[in-house]
C-alpha cells in the first residue's frame, strides 16, 4: 500500500516535469537556431548545441550589417529593422494598457458609485458590446481610420482600443462595487469632490486589480497581428508581429530563413518575459476570472 | 474635473434631495455632470469605435461595397450568396473542425496539469513557467511551430525519424494540417487555462480532501467526487471563454504558410473574411459572414455573461 502510493506520486511528478519540458523546449529551440549560422542549418539542425554560435542572426535582423552582410548570412539582404518594430510594439501596447485602462477606471467607478439618469442603460449598452466579434468592427473601422487618412500612423493604430474595451470596464466596476463604502464615506464627509475621491483614495485603493487588468492588456496588445497588419504595415509604424510576418514574406521562392526568423521571435518574447520575471509573482496570483477576455 | 455640482451638498446643504427620494436628512450628491464627464472618455472611444462600427458592419453587409466605389444597396444579395457558397461552408466546417480538436485537448490536458498542481505544489516558478507561452504572440508561435515541423530540417520530425517512423508531420498535409494546428495552439493555451481552473481549485476548502482521506478514498476517486463537481460552475465558464476564444483563429494559419493562404483545410472563418475583404475587396460580402460569426459567438457570449454573474456572486 505505501510503495503504491509513493509510485503514484512519482508518475504525477513526472507528469509535471513533462509539462515544463514539453512548455520549454520549443523555446530553447528557438534561442538554439537563432544562434545557428544559417549556413550550417542543413547541416547542423539536430545537436542540441550548435557547433559554431554565432549572434550574427541578431546583428542582421536589427538592421547593425551592412545589406552585403546580411545576404552573406542568409539574409535575403532586403531591409529590415527589429529594432524599429520592438519600439513600435513597446508603444503600441504600453499606450493602449495605460491610457485604456485609467479611462475605464473613471467608467468603471462612476457605474459603481455615482448616480446619475442613464447610468445603468449606458452600462447595459456597454456591456452588450461584448457580444460583437472584434473582426466585425474591424472592418468598418479600418475604413473609419482610412477615410480619417491616419492609416499608418501611431494614432490611426491606438484610437480604437486607447480609451475602452467593454471587459475592462466591467472588470473595474465589479471590483469598486466590492470595496466597502466606509472609507468613502468618512471621505465626503471632509467634503472632498468626487474626482478627489477617485483620484485620491479609490486608485490607490484598486492597485491591484488595476494592474491586473493593465497587464493583461499590455500582453493582448503585445500580441495584436490583424489590426497592426490592416493598419500599420508600412515599415515606420510595423510592430513586431507585423514585422516578423513580412520578413517571413521577403524569401518566397526559397525556404524560410530560419535562423532570422528564430532571432526575430527571440525579440518578440524577451520584453515579456521580463515582464514575467519581474511581475510574475504578482501576475500569478492574481490569475483567476480577471484574466480573460 | 472639479464639477460644480459636486459640492452642493457638501457644506449648508443648499438643495437636499436634489436627486428626489423625498429631501431626507441624508446628503445626495448630484452627480448628473460629473457622471457623465467620468464616462465622457468611455463613451467617445465606444461610440466611435464600437457603436458606429457595429451599425456600418450591418449596413455593408446589404451592401456591395469594394473599398474603391461608395457602399451600393444591395438587399439581401449577399446573404443569398452565402447560401450557396461552399467555402463559406467550407470555413465554417474546419472551424467547427478546428474548436473541437482544440477545447477537448486544451481543456483535458489543463484540467489534468490543475489538478497535478493542486494536490502536489504550490510553487509559482512552476506556475510562471506554464504561463510563458500564453505571453507569446500566436504570431511566434506559429513560426516557431512551422519551424519545428519543418519536413527537411525540423525537431519533430528528426523525433519521428529517429524513432523509426517514416511519418512527416507537416502543415500542408491536408489530413494533418488542422489537427497540428489545433494542437499548437493547445500547447500555447493548456498553460494559461490550467492556471484559471488552478485558481478554481483553490476555492476548494480543504478539509473536504483531509476528510475524504481519511475515509481511505485514493487520488482519482477525490478528483472525481471532489474537485470536478466543485469545480464545475468554473469549469464552464472556462470553457465557454476559450471556445469563444477558439472561433476567432487566425494567426496562426496566416503564418504557417509562409505568408501564404492557408490550404482549405485549413482556411478558418476568420481567415476567409480577412480573405473576401482585403484580398478580393469584397468588404459587403466579408461583412454578411462575419455576421454569422456574430450570431454565433453572440450566444456563446451571452451565456458567458450569465456565468460570469453567477459565479461572482458565489466567490466573492
Amino acid at each position: 500500500m505505501f510503495s503504491g502510493i509513493k509510485i503514484g506520486r512519482g508518475v504525477t511528478w513526472f507528469a509535471l516535469a513533462a509539462a515544463v519540458v514539453l512548455t520549454v523546449f520549443p523555446f530553447y529551440w528557438m534561442v538554439r537556431t537563432a544562434l545557428t549560422p544559417a549556413a550550417d542549418l542543413y547541416t547542423d539542425s539536430t545537436a542540441l548545441w550548435p557547433q559554431n554560435p554565432t549572434l550574427i542572426n541578431f546583428a542582421r535582423i536589427l538592421g547593425l550589417v551592412s545589406a552585403e552582410e546580411a545576404r552573406a548570412a542568409g539574409g535575403s539582404g532586403a531591409h529590415i529593422d527589429f529594432l524599429l518594430y520592438t519600439t513600435n510594439s513597446l508603444v503600441y501596447s504600453g499606450l493602449i494598457a495605460v491610457v485604456q485602462t485609467f479611462c475605464c477606471a473613471m467608467a468603471g467607478y462612476a457605474f459603481a458609485r455615482l448616480r446619475f439618469p442613464g447610468r445603468d442603460l449606458a452600462f447595459a449598452v456597454i456591456v452588450a458590446a461584448l457580444m460583437v466579434p472584434p473582426i466585425f468592427t474591424l472592418l468598418p473601422n479600418f475604413v473609419l481610420v482610412k477615410q480619417l487618412g491616419i492609416l499608418n500612423t501611431i494614432p490611426g493604430l491606438v484610437l480604437p482600443s486607447l480609451l475602452m474595451t467593454p471587459f475592462a470596464v466591467f472588470f473595474l466596476r465589479q471590483f469598486f462595487l466590492s470595496i466597502p463604502r466606509d472609507v468613502e464615506e468618512a471621505a465626503t464627509l471632509e467634503g472632498i469632490s468626487r474626482w478627489g475621491m477617485f483620484w485620491r483614495i479609490v486608485l490607490p485603493m484598486s492597485r491591484g486589480p488595476l494592474i491586473t487588468i493593465g497587464l493583461t492588456t499590455v500582453v493582448w496588445s503585445w500580441k495584436d497581428y490583424l489590426w497592426p497588419l490592416l493598419v500599420g504595415k508600412g515599415e515606420s509604424t510595423r510592430v513586431l508581429t507585423v514585422g516578423l510576418g513580412v520578413f517571413l514574406q521577403q524569401s518566397p521562392n526559397r525556404a524560410p530563413d530560419w535562423t532570422g526568423l528564430m532571432a526575430g521571435s527571440v525579440l518578440s518574447i524577451l520584453p515579456v518575459l521580463l515582464l514575467l520575471v519581474f511581475l510574475g509573482k504578482r501576475l500569478v496570483q492574481s490569475m483567476n476570472f480577471s484574466g480573460m477576455k | 474635473m472639479h464639477a460644480v455640482g459636486t459640492r452642493l451638498d457638501a457644506g449648508t446643504g443648499r438643495r437636499p434631495g436634489l436627486l428626489g427620494r423625498g429631501g431626507g436628512p441624508r446628503r445626495r450628491r448630484d452627480d448628473r455632470l460629473v457622471g457623465w464627464l467620468f464616462l465622457l472618455p468611455v463613451i467617445v472611444g465606444f461610440l466611435i469605435f464600437y457603436a458606429y462600427p457595429t451599425v456600418r458592419g450591418v449596413w455593408y453587409s446589404f451592401t456591395d461595397y469594394s473599398l474603391l466605389n461608395d457602399p451600393a444597396y444591395v438587399g439581401a444579395d449577399n446573404y443569398r450568396q452565402l447560401v450557396s457558397d461552399d467555402q463559406f461552408w467550407n470555413a465554417l466546417k474546419v472551424t467547427g473542425y478546428y474548436v473541437v480538436v482544440n477545447i477537448v485537448s486544451q481543456t483535458v490536458l489543463a484540467l489534468g496539469l490543475a489538478a497535478l498542481m493542486h494536490r502536489l505544489t504550490r510553487s509559482v516558478v512552476l506556475r510562471a513557467t506554464l504561463l510563458v507561452p500564453w505571453l507569446v504572440p500566436n504570431v511566434t508561435i506559429g513560426l516557431l511551430w512551422a519551424w519545428m515541423l519543418d519536413p527537411d530540417l525540423g525537431f519533430v520530425n528528426h523525433l519521428l525519424g529517429l524513432a523509426g517512423l517514416d511519418a512527416t508531420l507537416s502543415f500542408n498535409s491536408p489530413a494533418w494540417a488542422m489537427p497540428l494546428v489545433a494542437l499548437v495552439n493547445s500547447w500555447a493555451y493548456t498553460g494559461y487555462t490550467a492556471l484559471l481552473l488552478y485558481a478554481g481549485m483553490l476555492q476548494i476548502p480543504p478539509h473536504l480532501y483531509e476528510g475524504a482521506a481519511i475515509d481511505g478514498a485514493g487520488e482519482v476517486r477525490m478528483f472525481r467526487s471532489i474537485t470536478l463537481p466543485l469545480l464545475r460552475p468554473i469549469l464552464a465558464l472556462v470553457l465557454v471563454v476559450s471556445l469563444i476564444g477558439s472561433f476567432q483563429i487566425f494567426d496562426t494559419v496566416a503564418v504557417v504558410y509562409g505568408g501564404k493562404a492557408p490550404i482549405p483545410e485549413t482556411r478558418v472563418i476568420y481567415y476567409y473574411i480577412y480573405q473576401q475583404a482585403f484580398t478580393y475587396f469584397h468588404m459587403g460580402y466579408a461583412s454578411a459572414v462575419a455576421m454569422v460569426l456574430v450570431v454565433i459567438l453572440g450566444v456563446l457570449t451571452a451565456v458567458q455573461m450569465r456565468m460570469l454573474r453567477a459565479s461572482r456572486s458565489d466567490l466573492g
